[in-house]
């Protein structure tokens, strides 16, 4: 038995080799402008309605239609002009073959896998906060975003690393670049990756403080894990779907179990502090990252990604059914007064910071440098596993702002706005959410609240609670009605704590090697990945860094999200301009200086975005969003021996100074590592400007490819047998 | 008529069951030993549970990072 006729792939057609110029057909014709008109409506409909509620459904629309241009293009005009992918070139998967780390995969697969290296839990949590200026500005950046920087920069930066047999975005920056650049690099993506786990982690705290339901469904995942590891090394090993099918059974369980535990009297063992929370956390990450992977690591990564592709589905399915109706305003004040409760700051720059991944996140140049160009079977698919992937994430962005727009705005700020401002009550809540000009009364929260089985939803912020609530609101309309809202909500929470966590695991694992790494280089056995000891020592500098940061945000009495994230956004965003800089000068250095806008204009955007948030977070005079600004308001207060708002005793004070100079200080420190890069590439490309003749560089020589993959691979590949 | 619905959804089972084993790495296993075959014709191909461990242990020395 063969396998050997697949049908019709679902997903969008590659486009094929470089061939000479194509007339499309007068059908292609009919159908793209079909798609155009579609895509044009939904754009329409968003622009021209004031006053009046609007269908979620037209935000889906218009996301969709652009895309399909985009892809259908762009993409295409990127691939042929630009890169110009070349079919008959071996890629370093045919070249090097091993079996291991090299070997062509499907697209289809590969695609798969791309995508689930990519997305996570930030495109859910970026949007739910950018709703605060409304869901017009959102959905713009999160949709011209990706078509014009995320999905370029993804597609580039593989096409790159597959020219030179898969190497990281770090090694490139330093053969192609120079040593100061490569070095800063690599600095940067270490601090950058530390902030973002924090930062990540802190969303998961928010989530579960105090919530007996959320903590012990988020809790048995790690004995289900466990389990998971168990079974698949010692009964049945290799047997990786069916262990999963097993896991994400007991997964949902365990959600049922949550709703059992929290009617119990088990309850209150399961409430816990934010602050016995991070420790948790803390402690948990690092025995994650010294236990051998097949225990826990590999069995969240299967269960994490099955609950990924599943949920993601689920909840495109259900706004399309549900047809939800947006409650948030197209634009909301604080989009211009820059006062929002949720993030501080204007429209320019802080909305292209708050939504970094699902628009354009420079962590995905480490992922598209990793492990994904060594599996390219034919040039021509960069197109559809760079572009491709980064669209669909940028779908999940404006799913994610749908869920956020679907609230009563009340209901929106009464969640997502500091303690200090809605203070500890319903009615204080009500009354903070009244003088921000939203209306929800004592009652409305209380129902709401109860609606999902929580204690409150008062200050939930962080992102993941607010998208539990909408996400509930509209599986709820779908299937199960208001009985089944609280179920909802858990599983969201749920599935967001399980990716979260995965990236502070895997993440953690990576931190520890790039630490191991640089270490080694001033200390030769720290380097040494089998000498216990430095490993011990190594993985808890790395969790002892983030869970400093993860800490200082929970305990922070100003509210750590509204602290924390911007430096988070900015950390991405600047690890973004690190990614298309050096595209950028690749480019350049190609003699193909003709094209270096694809990149070049995303860049001097996103240096635009990234430059004046970070210049605003250390020299604005507001201390609603200078660092330093805010530390000397403190300060000064302290010497007064005063009490400002948001501080209850004296240490409050001591911490708020303490930690916006670290915030402030960090800030700038990454500033100068990405403009250290920035000038080092421009010192190299007007270097290749000058040159009569390309200046060298390390791309791989062109070898004949021997393997031919028709259009649509008619059967799987060598070794995928049924 | 049956018959040809029934094809069909064993077509698609059969799709779906490639690309789970795919996408999860659990068909690595047989492309491996018909690699191994192909280089060491005279050397026994290791067990699946062997395999496994190696693979694990690779899986340990390359960490990869997934993103937010």
């Amino acid at each position: 038995m063969s396998t050997s006729a697949m049908p019709e792939s679902a997903l969008p057609d590659p486009g094929g080799p470089p061939s000479p110029r194509t007339r499309m057909t007068p059908r292609s014709i009919l159908v793209w402008s079909a798609v155009a008109l579609a895509g044009a409506t939904g754009w329409a409909v968003l622009a021209l309605s004031r006053g009046e509620e609007i269908s979620a459904v037209w935000l889906v629309v218009a996301a969709l239609g652009s895309y399909a241009i985009a892809y259908r293009f762009y993409s295409r005009f990127i691939a042929r002009r630009v890169l110009q992918l070349d079919d008959t070139r071996a890629t370093p998967a045919e070249r090097l073959e091993d079996g291991v780390d090299y070997h062509p995969t499907d697209k289809r697969v590969l695609f798969g896998h791309h995508f689930a290296a990519i997305a996570g839990a930030g495109p859910l949590v970026g949007p739910v906060l950018a709703a605060q200026m409304g869901y017009l500005p959102g959905t713009i950046w999160i949709i011209v975003g990706v078509i014009f920087a995320g999905a370029v920069q993804d597609m580039i930066v593989l096409f790159l690393s597959m020219r030179r047999d898969g190497k990281s975005l770090g090694q490139m920056a330093r053969d192609e670049i120079g040593k100061v650049g490569g070095v800063a690099a690599l600095i940067g993506v270490f601090a950058i990756m530390i902030i973002l786990l924090a930062v990540l982690a802190m969303v998961v705290v928010n989530a579960l403080a105090e919530s007996a339901w959320g903590t012990f469904s988020v809790s048995m995942t790690i004995p289900i894990a466990l389990f998971m590891g168990f079974y698949l090394r010692y009964l049945r090993p290799g047997r990786v779907v069916e262990t999963s099918v097993i896991g994400v059974a007991l997964l949902l369980l365990a959600i049922l179990g949550g709703g059992w535990i929290q009617d119990s009297s088990l309850a209150e063992y399961f409430v816990w502090s934010p602050e016995t929370l991070v420790f948790c956390l803390v402690g948990y990450g690092f025995v994650a990252s010294v236990l051998p992977v097949w225990m826990l690591l590999a069995p969240r990564d299967y269960l994490s990604t099955f609950m990924k592709v599943g949920t993601i589905a689920l909840m495109a399915v259900g706004v399309v059914i549900a047809a939800p109706v947006l409650k948030a305003e197209p634009v909301t004040e604080f989009a211009s007064t820059g006062a929002g409760p949720v993030f501080a700051g204007s429209l320019f720059p802080f909305l292209f910071i708050t939504i970094a991944c699902g628009a354009l996140s420079g962590f995905h140049a480490l992922v598209s440098s990793g492990t994904t160009p060594k599996l390219i079977q034919k040039e021509s698919q960069v197109r559809m596993i760079g572009y491709g992937s980064m669209l669909t994430e940028s779908f999940v962005a404006v799913m994610a702002l749908i869920a956020a727009c679907v609230l009563e705005p009340g209901l929106f700020y009464a969640m997502n706005s500091p303690g200090a401002l809605l203070g500890p009550t319903v009615e204080s809540a009500s009354e903070a959410v009244k003088n921000l000009g939203f209306t929800i009364t004592p009652d409305q929260l209380t129902e709401a609240a109860k609606a999902v089985e929580e204690e409150t939803l008062v200050g939930r912020s962080g992102g993941a609670p607010t998208l539990a609530v909408g996400m509930s609101e509209i599986f709820a309309g779908v299937l199960g009605g208001a009985g089944m809202k609280a179920f909802w909500y858990h599983f969201a929470i749920m599935f967001e704590a399980l990716f979260i966590l995965t990236t502070v695991d895997a993440g953690t694992r990576v931190g520890r090697f790039m630490l191991q790494d640089m270490l080694g280089n001033v200390w030769k056995p720290i380097g040494r990945v089998t000498w216990k000891p430095g490993v011990w020592i190594t993985s808890a500098l790395v969790v002892g860094a983030w869970g400093y940061f993860l800490y200082a945000g929970v305990t922070d009495p100003l509210g750590g999200i509204k602290q924390l994230f911007p430096l988070f956004g900015i950390a991405n965003q600047l690890l973004a301009a690190v990614a298309l800089a050096v595209t950028t000068t690749l480019l350049i250095k190609h003699g193909k200086l003709r094209w270096a806008w694809v990149t070049g204009i995303p860049l001097a955007w996103d240096v635009a975005v990234t430059f004046t948030a970070g210049w605003q977070k250390i020299f604005s005079d507001n201390p609603a969003i200078g660092f330093f600004a805010l530390r000397e308001k403190y300060a000064q207060a302290i010497e007064d021996g005063q009490l400002l708002p948001g501080a209850t005793t004296m240490d409050d004070m001591h911490t708020i100074v303490l930690n916006n100079t670290v915030d402030g200080v960090l800030m700038a420190v990454f500033l100068l590592l990405v403009l250290t890069v920035l000038v080092n590439c421009a010192v190299v490309c007007v270097r290749a400007v000058r040159a009569p003749e390309p200046l060298p560089t390390t791309e791989a020589p062109y070898v004949e490819s021997r393997i031919d993959v028709p259009e649509q691979s008619a059967e799987p590949l060598v070794g995928a047998r049924s | 008529m049956t018959a040809l619905i029934r094809t069909r959804a064993t077509r698609t089972m059969q799709t779906v069951r490639w690309y789970l084993r795919e996408l999860t790495g659990e068909a690595e296993y047989d492309r491996y030993c018909e690699r191994h075959r192909r280089h060491h014709p005279q050397a026994p191909v290791p067990t699946r549970r062997e395999y496994e461990v190696l693979r694990t242990l690779r899986r340990e020395e390359h960490p990869q990072s997934r993103c937010c």
